[in-house]
Parts: C-alpha cells; structure tokens; sequence
C-alpha cells in the first residue's frame, strides 16, 4: 500500500503513456497527410510551413484527446468529479489512496499532476476540460460564422438602409466590453426570464435560413433536387432547432442543459457581430470584380451572385478567421469560467481551473493553476499557429 | 470636417444612449429586482411583500419612465407608500419631500448610491477611475514603444528570419489570454517554489504606493496580450510602405538602409498604428478586469466585477456608462485621428 511518490521523470512517462492513443493516432494523420500532400490542396501545402504544422500538431492533439476521453473514456485516470480527501492538495506523483470507502479499482494509481483543493486528480479534469471547450468552441464559432454570413453578405452587396441599421447594430454590440455582457447574461437571474432563450430562438435561425437559401439559389431552376435537398435540411434542421433552442425535441434525443445553451448563446452572440464585419467588407470589396458583373449581365439573382459567386472567393480570409475565432472562443469560454459564469460549481473548466489555483499560487502550490493554463495556452496558440500557416500558404497562390 | 465630427458625435450619443438602455433593462429585469429586495429587506420575504417592497421605491413603475428618471429628463417619482411613507427619489436621507429637487438623474450629476460599497457612485467611479488610469498609463508606456518597436523591426525587411520570429513571438502573444499569462507570471516570477521572487503576487499594496515590485506584473500581463496585435499591425503597414515606389527611388538614389527606414518609412507606416492602438481600449478594458480581480488591485474593472457579482444596480449602471463612454471616445478620436493623419482620405 505505501508506495513511493513518483519522480517527474516518471510522472513524464506515465503521461506519455496515458496520451498513447492520441500521440499514435497524431502520427499516423501526419504520416498519411505528409505522403499524399500533394492531392491534399490547402490542407496538403500546410504541411510545407513548419508554424502551420506546429499548429495543427497541437490543435489535432487536443482534438484526438478530447475524442478519446469522450467517446471511449480512455486518456484521464480518474474521475474529474471524483474527490478523495487523502489527495487535497498533494503533490504530482502521489499515490492514489482515499480516506473513507475503497476506490474504484478501475482508477491509476497514481495523481499525475497532483490533486486540488478538493482532492480531485487535476490530470484527468483537464482532459475533461478539453472536452467541453472542442465540443462548444468549433460549434459556437460555426454558428457565428453562420449569423454573420447571412446578414453581412446583403448587408455588403445591396448597402443602403438595411446595412445602415445592421452596422450600427453590430458596433452597439462591439462597443459593450465582453465581460460585462457576459456579466448581464450569464447570470441565473436572467436565465430565470428566458432571455437566453429567446435570443438562442433568434441566433440558431440563421443556420437554416442560410442552408435554405443556399439550396434555394442553385437548384431553383431544377424543382426536383431542390425539393430533395430543402426537404432534407427542413427535416432536419427543425428537429435541431427543436432540441437545441427550445429543449423542445419531439424524439427526445436532442437536449441542451440551460446552463451550457446561455453560455454557446453568449458566445454566439459576440462573435456574430465581427464575423459580421468581415463579411460585409469582404462583400464590398469583390462585388466590384468582373465575374459578379459576368453574373449579373447573365440574369443571375442576388441570393445566386452572394452565396455562389461571393462566398467562395472570399473562402481564404474566412477560413483564416474562422480558426483564429476559435481560438478566441476559447478564450472566452475560459473567460467565462474564471468569473465562475454559467457553469455548476463541480464541472472541470480551464478558466475556473485557473482562478482557484490562482489563489493557491501565493501558498507556493502551482501545480493546480498550471496545468490547466498550460493547456489552454497551447490549444489557442495552436489554433493562432494553424491560422499563420494557412495564410501564408493561401497567400502564395 | 466639422460636419463629420458633428455627425459622428450624434450617432455615438445615440449609441450611448441604447447601450445604457440596454444595460438598464437588463439589471431592472424582475428576477434581478427580487433579488436585490431580498437583499436589502430580508431573505424570507414572500412574493406579495417583495412587491410592496419594490412599488414602495419606485421599482415598479414602467422601463421607460424609470430609465428617464435615472437619466434625470423626467421628474423623480414621489410615491405615497402602502405602508403610509411617502418617498420620492430625489429626497436625499433625512431630507423633507418638498425641498427635494425635482429632477435628480446622471446628466444633473446623480449617480445614485452604491448598496455594497455603501457610498454615492459617483464618488467611487472617480476613484477608482483614477487608479485604473495609473495601471492603464503604465500599460500604454510599456506597451505602445515595445509593440512599435517589434512591428517596425518584423516589417523592415519582410521574409527575414528576424521578421519570422518576431511575428512568431507577436502571435504567441496575442495567443496568450491574460488569465494564463498572469498566472504564468506569478508562478514563474513571484512564487518561491521557483525561486526568482522578483515581484509581488499581488497589487493591492500599489493601490497606495506604486513601486516597480508591486506593479510590474498586471502591467506586462495586460501590455503583452495587446501588444501582438499592435506589432502585427505595424508589421503589415511598414511591409507595405518598404514596398512602395518612393522608397526604391529613395534606396536607387543611395540612402542608407537605416536612414530609409527613419526618415523614410516611419511617419507613413505609422499612420494604421494609429488607428489600431485607440481601438485597443476596449480589448484593454477587458484585460483590465481580469488582471485587477486576478492581482486584487481595486481599480475600475475590480469594481464592475463587485457591482455585477453583487447586483449593485446603480454602481454597475455607472461603471457601464463610464467603459461605453471609454470605448466610444475612443473610437470617435482614432476616426478622426485616421482622417487628421491621412490626407489622401477626404471625409465627404
């Protein structure tokens, strides 16, 4: 029973063989991308770039984690919510023992990186951790994408007074600081009045209106497709709708907790006004090129020229923000949880990680604070990286 | 010109005025106003008393009228209580009802009062103002010549490997959020289990007297998150303008390499810079709020963290009107700045 604490270089060890599937799985992505990149186009030419393969080597890391925690439940060692009070505080390395029943012998042996305050094993919550934020962060940033594209692609290409009101709209958004917003949505308070609710009903519109349309502008001279195809994304999409803004689903398969749909509509909500920007000065800049007026002089309609003709030339710079904007979600989610915001007091979240270590930092104990800062850390630099690297060589073109 | 300024003006007025609207429906939503009556009565209240409770005191009259109250357009309420009191808004304690003025809102100077900190807002808002503007004009002095610096010297020869890695080290900046950085900081710099110590863990000490150990680090954590961005900025201006004709002539007719980039270069890359740092404040607003509660220094952000944690309508109406105000302004003087700067832009 009384076993040695470990040492770091064993702890490193341990580690190494606890991300084993994912380091594995790592390889093997670059070994088949770096053979077949040259059919791979952009994607394939990221790997000419030493910071875009940095990037996406850190962003597939915690991809490949968050994948293998959640789905077969194999990086973390114990059970993030799990807490043992012979562990409060103890050092990386130390034995897994518990002061009050048995533990469950599923679990290691061993707390990689130590325990916190509650005696909870800090190696597996951050891997819990990097669930949630690979989960909401790509989701949230979609959407926004989504919500921005609809409204800044006519915003751009008719101008006038519906640009007008939409722009300002969106600076009286950007001109509110982040977290005070966050402060004034992400409160119980305010969920109580189903505030959220509503603009989750608002936001998560747009993904449909945008597929409709989409489908709508190409296939409109062709009724049969194009019934297929809005029938399959009404069907769908509605059913999403249902579950996801409403908690409304008729199968009930699709629910969203209250807590997590304030924080993804909080997020959305001040995304959706830069992607918006972006757009819209994008629009305004290719709308003055000769294929758009090729398109107009052959009787396309507007809704055909914006999603078929604009959108896919302005597909570099979006893809480049997009992951930047990921990155920055991030950031935000971590935001979040460092002022404690819509989240239950037990969950593993990077940003609250941080804040209760930070008040352990003065107490010299830095390996609770440390961990999940590092992670974070590198998820978004990897993502910042990823987005370097796809610039650079989109721009060689 | 002066037309632009006066129409920029009107619209940032307009925007003032929804933003505060905004805010001021948000904290006067019923649940929040229960909240705050439980607090100030007691917490076993039933709901019929909670509402007396907030009729007495003007809660319950429309939105609208409570914000132009607030705003001080419409005349203060002066409600006759179930409980036979009568109360009206602008009676100061103690004061007779008839004495009191008939308007009382932000633009005659009242801010209200503050239910946690137990002062007038208007007070604490100047106060705390004032220390947030020591950490911010240590921020900009560390900040704005750092980041110029790194973006000129990533810009001037653009592909170098100088320029690599300097761009590598703006983007890991900007990749750095400033609850990881300051973490880090204090880990590394003032904690003995790695045993440099050079600095303070904490700032509070700064709030009466700011020394190099006390105040360094909130001041690098919140300039290395907005410093990236700027040198990124920089960069790109000072890459284009290296490209442009009057530069070859100026290199063809033999200047020299540094004396291009001085006397050449640099006023004309400078100009987007500009632009880029006066909308900086909203981003260092939020960098202010997380390294003042992450290093405890009571400045401005610290404050809108209490009102907001605390439901203390009035103090977070006042710190929300101060940081739009902030954010506005600014973005008002870099439009015009960008125009004053750029001669080749016309307002018309």
């Amino acid at each position: 029973m009384n076993k040695d604490a470990l040492s770091w270089g064993a702890i490193f060890g341990q580690m190494i063989i606890q991300f084993a599937p994912v380091l594995i799985l790592m390889a093997i992505t670059f070994a088949v991308s770096i053979y077949f990149k040259r059919r791979l186009g952009l994607y394939g030419k990221l790997f000419d770039s030493t910071v875009g393969m940095i990037g996406l080597a850190l962003v597939l890391f915690w991809m490949f984690t968050a994948f293998f925690a959640g789905l077969f439940d194999m990086v973390a060692t114990h059970n993030p919510l799990d807490q043992s009070a012979m562990m409060k505080k103890a050092l990386p390395g130390t034995p897994y023992t518990k002061l009050i029943g048995t533990p469950d012998p599923n679990a290691g042996a061993y707390y990689l990186l130590g325990g916190d305050n509650l005696g909870r094993d800090v190696f597996s919550r951050v891997i819990a951790g990097s669930i949630k934020v690979i989960l909401i962060a790509p989701f949230a940033t979609i959407f926004a994408f989504m919500v921005g594209i609809t409204l800044g692609l006519p915003a751009g290409y008719y101008g006038g007074r519906f640009d007008t009101v939409l722009s300002f709209l969106s600076n009286l958004v950007l001109a509110f600081p982040v977290i005070l917003l966050f402060y004034l949505l992400v409160t119980p308070e305010i969920v109580q009045t189903g505030i959220p609710v509503y603009m989750a009903a608002v936001l998560f519109i747009f993904p449909l209106v945008f597929l409709v349309i989409l489908w709508n502008s190409r296939y409109h001279t062709q009724p049969m497709k194009r019934n297929v195809f809005l029938a399959i994304t009404l069907v769908i999409g509605i059913w999403v709708y249902l579950g996801i803004a409403w908690d409304a689903d008729p199968l009930g398969v699709i629910s969203f907790p209250p807590n997590v749909l304030v924080v993804f509509v909080a997020v959305v909500f001040v995304n959706s006004p830069t992607v918006f920007r972006i757009v819209r000065g994008l629009v305004l800049d290719i709308k003055t090129r000769d294929y758009v007026a090729a398109a107009q002089t052959r009787g396309e309609g507007p809704w055909y020229i914006m999603l078929w003709e604009i959108l896919p030339n302005a597909r570099g710079p979006l893809l480049v923000d997009f992951c930047l904007r990921i990155g920055y979600t991030t950031i935000l989610l971590g935001t979040l949880g460092f002022f404690g915001l819509g989240l239950e007091s037990e969950s593993a979240d990077w940003g609250k990680m941080i804040i209760d270590g930070r008040r352990l930092l003065s107490a010299n104990i830095l390996h609770i604070a440390i961990p999940p800062a590092l992670a974070l850390l590198t998820l978004v630099l990897g993502l910042n990286f990823l987005a370097d690297g796809l610039r650079e060589e989109s721009l060689k073109d | 010109m002066g037309k632009f300024i006066l129409r920029r003006v009107g619209v940032m007025i307009l925007t003032a005025l929804c933003l505060t609207f905004i805010v001021f429906f948000l904290t006067n939503l019923y649940p929040n106003l229960e909240k705050l009556a439980k607090t100030q009565g007691n917490f076993r209240m039933s709901d019929e008393e909670v509402a007396t409770f907030l009729n007495n005191r003007g809660y319950l009259q429309p939105m609208v009228t409570k914000y132009g109250q607030w705003l001080g357009v419409l005349p203060g309420y002066v409600i006759e209580g179930t409980d036979g009191k009568v109360r009206a808004r602008c009676a100061a304690p103690g004061q007779p009802i008839e004495e009191a003025p008939t308007f009382c809102g932000v633009l005659q100077g009242n801010w209200g009062f503050s239910t946690t900190i137990k002062k007038d807002v208007g007070g604490i808002i100047l106060e705390k103002l004032g220390l947030t503007g020591i950490l911010m004009f240590w921020v900009m002095l560390l900040m704005v010549p750092s980041a110029l610096i790194l973006g000129v010297l990533a810009g001037m020869r653009e592909g170098s490997r100088l320029d690599r890695s300097l761009s590598t080290f703006s983007i890991t900046t900007t990749a750095t959020p400033e609850y990881v950085s300051g973490v880090l900081f204090i880990a590394i710099f003032a904690s003995s289990a790695v045993g440099l110590k050079w600095f303070k863990g904490t700032a509070t000490s700064a709030m009466d007297n700011v020394t190099f150990e006390n105040f360094f680090l909130p001041v690098l954590t919140i300039a290395a998150y907005g410093m990236g961005y700027i040198a990124r900025m920089t960069r790109a201006s000072m890459a284009e303008v290296m490209t442009s004709q009057y530069i070859r002539t100026a290199r063809l007719k033999g200047v020299s390499f540094p004396n291009i980039v001085m006397k050449h270069a640099l006023r004309n890359a400078l100009i987007a810079p500009f632009t880029v740092i006066m909308l900086q404040f909203p981003w260092l607003l939020n960098g202010v709020v997380i390294v003042e509660t992450l290093f405890n220094y009571k400045g401005f952000g610290w404050t809108l963290v209490l009102a907001a944690g605390n439901n203390d309508i009035e103090l977070l109406l006042g710190v929300s009107v101060i940081s739009v105000i902030v954010v506005l302004v600014t973005q008002l003087i870099s439009d015009i700045g960008y125009v004053y700067l750029n001669p080749r832009i016309s307002v018309s």
